[in-house]
This record gives C-alpha cells, structure tokens and sequence, in this order.
C-alpha cells in the first residue's frame, strides 16, 4: 500500500515536470536574460590557461586585450586607445583608454599591461599550465613612464606582432582569476556549475556602453540529441556550430544564421604521384568539379565556393576573381585529360578522415562529377589517427578531402605551407616562383606591396591547380527569431554584446 | 505430415527478396550512385521509397545495398559454417587434447562480443575493403559452429551405429562424412539460418559504424546508418530500408522454425 501511494506521488511529480517542460516551450518574451547553449564544459577560467577553443569562444566577452578582433578580421583598438610604430617597427607605443574599470572596479593601467604580457611569455619560472604565446619571446623590453603608456621594444621587427596583443590584460597580482575571472569585457563572471552552465552578466561599467542582454546562461549540453531538444523546448535561445541536418530539423521559431568556418575545403592532390604530377591532369579535375554543385548536394546551399588557399574572412588578401577561374566544363576537362594521355580517364583513389561525414559526404560528391569524365574514384575511409600519421605528416596519399585552417590571422599561415620546403607541405607542391613570392613577401615592409605580393601566390596556386579547391564550410548558428545582432568573427568566437531582443 | 507453412511463408518471403536483390545486380530504375533526383522526395510512383539527402533514388540503392548485404553474409557464413564444421566435426570425433585445447580457446573467443572481436580483426586487416569484412566476420563466426558441430559428433562418437561401421572398416573419414554428418543436419541447418541473420545483422553493424562497406556502394547497413541521421526530414528512408532488412530476416527465420518442423526438431 505504501509502495502504491509513493509510486503515485512520483508519477504525478513526474507529471507535473512534464507539464513544466510543455511550458517553457513559448518562446520567452523579449527580456534581459538570454540562454546559449554550448557544447562543451569550459576547461579553465583563467584567460591565460584556457585551451579549448569552445572556453575562449565564451569567455571572449569577459575578457579583453590592448586589441580586438573585429568581425571583418580588423584590429580595433580595446584597452589601448591608440598606438604608433617605430619607424624601423621595433617600438610599439600604446596609449591606454583612461578609466576603464576591472569588473572588480580597479582601474586598468600600464602596470596591468605588462604584468598579463610577463605572464604569457615562456621563462624559466612559468607555471606549466600557462599558455606561453612564443611570439612574446620577441619582446626585449617593456617600459611604462606612466600609468596610461606602454611602450615594447622588439628584438626585430615583425609584421604580424600586434596580432598576438589581443591576448587577455588582467588585474596584476590578482590570483584568483581560476575561480573568480576578473576581465575588463562588456560581461562579468557570475557562477560556474560544473558539466551545468556558466553565468555571466553585464558590466554595466563597460568602456563601450552596457550590453542590451542583462544575464547571459551558456547551458552545457554534450549530447548532440539534446541539441535539438534544447533549442525546440525554449531552454535554449542560441546554439552555434550545428550540423547540416540539425538545422534542418528546427522549427519556425528559429532562423539560421550562416557565417564561416574559416577553413579550406578542397581535394586536396598529392603533386608529387602520378598522374597528378602533370598540370593538365589537375587542371582537368578543377575543371570537372562543380563546387556549387557539391555544396547545394551536400551541404544544402550553405557555404561559400572558392578558388585558392585563402577564404573570404582574410578580407583584402582574398582574391575572389580566382573563385571562377575553372568554371564547370566537362569537354574542357576531357580535352585535357586526352592531351596529358589519358583519354579514356584513370582510377584514384581519395582518402578521406572517416569521423567527419561533412567530407565523406563531399567525396561522395565528387565520385559521381569525375565520373563524368572517366575517371573513377574510390573514398578511402581512414580514422582519423591514421590519416594524419599517412596522408598528412607521411604524405602517402594519392588525393584527400579535407579542410585546412589557419592557425593565426595571418595570410603566411596559409600560404607558407606549400612552399617547396615547408614541413607541412603535404601536398607536395614545387614551384620556383611561389617559394620566390613567399621569400619575397617576407622580407617586404609595405604592407600594401606584401598584399600583392600574398594575392599573387594565391594565384599561382590556382593557376597551376595545386588542389582542387571546393569551399569555405558555413558554420550553422541557430538563433530564435526575435534575437538579433549576431556577428560573426574570422576567429572561433560568440560575441554576446551586440545581441538584442527585439519585441 | 502437416502441411509445413513456416517453411513455405519463409521460401516465399526469402525468395521474393533474394529475387529482388540479385535483379538489383543487373538492372535498377535509376543509377543508385547518381545524384540526380531532387533531394528528400517522399515516396511517389517515380521513387517508390523516396529519395535521399543527395537525391539519389533509395529504391535502386535498396536493391543494390540488399546484394550487396546479403553477399557479404553469404561468405560471412561460408566461412564461417566452413571452417566451424571442420573443426567441429575433427575435435568431436577424436576428442582429446586438441579437442580441448580448440574448444578452451572457442571459449575464450566467445567471451568477447562478436562485434568487438570483429573490429578488431579488421582494424588488423584493414578496413575499407569488404574481403577483409567478410575474413573478419567469417573468424567471428567458426566458434559458433564450431560448437554446434562437436557437441553432435561428441555424440555420435560413442553410438552404436558409428561403432557398427567402424567394426566393419569404414574409415575415420568415412565416418564423419557419410555417417555423422547427414545426422547433425537438424541442429545444423537451423545453426545456418540462425548464423545467416546474424551475418546480415554484423555486416549491418559494422557498416553502421563506417567500417564495413564504403560508400558511395550501398549496404543496408551503411544506409541506414545515413537514414538515422535524417530521420526527421526523412523517415521514408529508414523505413523502407530497415523493412527490406527486417522483412529477410524473418523470411530466413521461417526457414529455419519450418526445417525443424520437418526434420522433426524441437520447436523454439
């Protein structure tokens, strides 16, 4: 009898949450308190110990360096309101924005400055659990003849330097930043429950204004299922980084937002085996691939199509003449397939890193469009431990899908990689003129002249067919329909400031 | 003896379905790897079952991927009954050390679960390849009926009419080839339909998890690994395909209920 009367009260407690769940299911009204979804727990909390590219996407807007990225890949001035360079670019002088407040209400200065810069270089005494950034090695001094200025000297001049100073300026000497995070960004740390959700709130002292949203919640959810569950029962208003066909599931209540990747999908040819060591034979694969095709196939339309190792988000370096360069000709791919002796085609074989469907899917693709021209293709699914020890660092591969990123924002990061004697230039590509351009655009010191310089390696790429070059992926954000000011960043970041509700 | 309707429903499923599949071999409505068709169409009298997320026409791919399946589980099982009955037949016969030893490392064998012993032996082979999915289903396979066969032939071993015939010459082979073996049919043809749905089952599983046929071929397996990520837009393509599947399994399990029914074996 007991057991009956507990099993009631359970079943309608049991009732009584699902009725709660059926109800938060209407869409919230428009309010300061926003729910973002993230699918993994943050690593640490300490700006300067955070690995996971998921914790710095988060804590990007409680944290702030002397520069931001800007959405359009930009440096914008932050902490530093403005700086000038030497004229040989070994001195840096930055003038800091007065009275900017910690989110514990000191002032940010000079001293703060340097204190976060020593903390990130690599000395003898540096915790292991520091993220050194190497390029800090550089620095061979730093002065502060006053509380407002900054001055670095550099061992030698670099052009990439100031890109690194959006590292994290924390109060010096504050040492709890691992359980209570102190930034200077436009929201403050609140509560952290582990595998749970983090809680931030504005900073209504912010340096640019407060944020419309009062308290944001990024809710941990792990499981991809869940995903959907969260976003179509109301907990959840945003969730960045969905799948194609999760995207495809979501209800009217919901817009997709489409930003990058940020990486180059391409198939990418082994230069150095036959029959890809004859231009034509490459030349003759661009010209087969149809990549608007391959997207609208695979991808359902999102992503944008491109022609050389460079995306759009690097702005000025993209060269989008190159996107077209081989337009979808099936009679010209043939003419040169018979010209390099293969008329009746070839078989090869791509191999592709099974754990991720986006590029099996891709190679599927491509299969059905070469053989349009006879040649036949076999995917190859390896793991992805495999593909990185044969085809990437063991260059044993005939062709590969996949996608490549960059590892700073910088054009170098991409290109450099194809030169004759790069380590990590697994394609094997070798041409004397692009190893010219690289070593050329290198020792360049006009900016405008090393852009020229980058677009045309660019173009060398596309004119000699290094790879087939497809895409830049689209990065799926589900957002409800009455929140709006999403940005996206060239770099992997969710910028909560300028999101709104609108009623 | 009453009319058998297990055996008959089962011959006529099986055979409609085999029919299907080795048709698909020779001709299907559409190319099954052309991406032609618009995606996501439901089912209509142009695609009988729809069409997938690449708009290929699942109907072509069902008849191929059904080949292709139930292929591999025929090899799986002539491995694996191959191999299983030999060595069987041999330790049960003979007995002693080796027969121990062989039925000592079945058992330890059996004590992983099958798939995992399987992913295995591929990731040894390598993977990619469906004669290394057949060689590692096929290992998986032989201690099944590799038990099956001794504890028969264990049996007969000590009966009278194997004593009988070897009192008036008959060789070992002899024996275990024209005398035991015709009497282990009941325990082993059902052994055989028994192991032949779980062959169709393993190569589902181990094509589920991307090891098994690579795509663009289809295999059941393979293709309802991709329906499941689109069951909401797509639910035809689960269904259709996972009913072809379900449907043979049953047919090759009415086989085996009626070859009991008729070789006068315990009914399950």
């Amino acid at each position: 009898m007991k057991k009956t009367f507990l099993a009631l009260v359970l079943s309608a407690a049991m009732f009584c949450a699902l009725l709660s769940g059926c109800g938060s299911g209407e869409p919230p009204a428009a309010g300061p308190e926003l729910s973002v979804g993230i699918a993994q727990d943050l690593d640490s909390l300490d700006p300067h110990k955070m690995v996971a590219a998921g914790t710095k996407e988060i804590m990007f807007n409680v944290f702030e360096g002397l520069v931001k990225p800007s959405p359009s890949g930009d440096l914008l001035p932050a902490l530093a309101e403005n700086w000038t360079v030497s004229d040989d670019r070994l001195t840096y002088t930055f003038n800091l924005r007065p009275d900017v407040k910690f989110h514990n209400g000191s002032i940010v200065t000079s001293a703060d400055a340097v204190y976060s810069l020593e903390r990130l270089s690599a000395t003898a005494d540096t915790p292991a659990d520091i993220v050194t950034v190497d390029a800090f090695s550089n620095i061979a001094s730093m002065e502060t003849p006053d509380e407002m200025t900054l001055i670095l000297r550099l061992k030698e001049p670099s052009n990439e330097f100031l890109s690194y100073l959006t590292a994290a300026v924390i109060p010096a000497g504050y040492e709890e930043q691992e359980t209570m995070p102190v930034g200077t960004g436009p929201f403050r740390f609140v509560s952290r429950t582990a595998q749970e959700s983090v809680v931030l709130e504005r900073f209504d002292d912010y340096w640019g204004g407060p944020a419309a949203i009062k308290t944001v919640t990024c809710r941990v959810i792990e499981n991809a299922d869940g995903i959907l569950m969260s976003l179509q029962s109301g907990a959840v208003d945003l969730f960045a980084h969905l799948t194609i066909t999760q995207a495809q599931q979501l209800t009217d209540d919901f817009r997709i937002e489409q930003g990058a990747m940020n990486l180059v999908q391409a198939l990418y040819l082994n230069n150095a085996v036959e029959p890809f060591n004859d231009l034509r034979v490459r030349q003759a694969l661009c010209y087969a691939v149809d990549k608007q095709a391959v997207i609208d196939l695979a991808f359902d339309g999102f992503g944008f199509p491109i022609g050389s190792s460079m995306y759009p988000a690097f702005g000025k370096y993209f060269d989008e003449t190159l996107i077209d360069y081989y337009p979808h000709d099936i009679q010209r791919a043939k003419e040169l397939l018979a010209e390099a002796g293969y008329p009746d085609g070839f078989s090869m074989t791509i191999t592709v890193p099974s754990n991720y469907q986006p590029h099996l899917d891709t190679a599927q693709v491509l299969v059905e469009q070469l053989k349009e021209i006879g040649v036949n293709a076999e995917i190859l699914p390896v793991e992805w431990e495999t593909w990185l020890n044969d085809a990437y660092i063991g260059r044993n591969f005939e062709s590969t899908v996949i996608g490549v990123d960059a590892s700073t924002m910088t054009a170098r990061a991409l290109l450099e990689r194809f030169t004759s004697s790069a380590g990590n230039n697994f394609i094997n590509y070798n041409h004397e003129d692009y190893d010219r351009l690289f070593t050329e655009a290198q020792s360049c010191t006009d900016d405008d002249e090393q852009t020229a310089l980058y677009r045309a390696m660019e173009r060398n790429l596309t004119e000699n067919a290094a790879n087939v070059y497809i895409q830049d992926m689209a990065d799926l954000l589900a957002v409800r329909n009455n929140l709006t000011g999403v940005r996206f960043y060239p770099i992997y970041v969710l910028d909560l400031y300028g999101l709104r509700w609108e009623s | 003896m009453r009319r058998n309707y297990y055996l008959f429903a089962g011959l006529l499923l099986t055979g409609v379905l085999a029919a299907f599949a080795l048709l698909g071999v020779f001709w299907t409505p559409y190319d099954g790897a052309a991406m032609g068709a618009e995606k996501f169409l439901p089912p209509s009298p142009a695609h009988l079952f729809g069409t997938d997320n690449f708009g290929r026409d699942i109907f072509s791919r069902v008849m191929e991927g059904a080949g292709t399946s139930f292929l591999i589980a025929l090899c799986t099982i002539a491995i694996g009954a191959g191999g299983g009955i030999l060595l069987g037949a041999v330790t049960g016969y003979f007995g002693g050390l080796a027969d121990e030893a062989l039925i000592r490392v079945g058992d330890a064998l059996t004590a992983f679960p099958s798939i995992l012993l399987a992913l295995v032996v591929i990731s040894l082979l390598g993977p990619g390849k469906p004669v290394n999915l057949v060689l590692s289903l096929g290992l998986v396979f032989i201690p099944s009926f590799a038990r099956v066969t001794r504890a028969a032939y264990a049996e007969a071993r000590e009966a009278n009419y194997v004593k009988s015939v070897r009192l008036m010459g008959a060789s070992h082979a002899r024996v275990m080839l024209v005398h035991i073996l015709p009497n282990t049919m009941p325990v082993l043809l059902s052994a055989l339909t028994i192991g032949f749905n779980n062959a169709v089952l393993a190569e589902a599983s181990m094509s589920y998890l991307g090891i098994g046929v690579t795509p663009p071929d289809a295999s059941l397996g393979y293709m309802l690994s991709e329906a499941q990520s689109v069951f909401g837009r797509a639910p035809w393509y689960a269904l259709s395909t996972g009913g072809v599947m379900i449907s043979f399994l049953f047919g090759v399990g009415l086989i085996g209920e009626g070859l009991r029914f008729r070789e006068g074996g315990p009914a399950l």
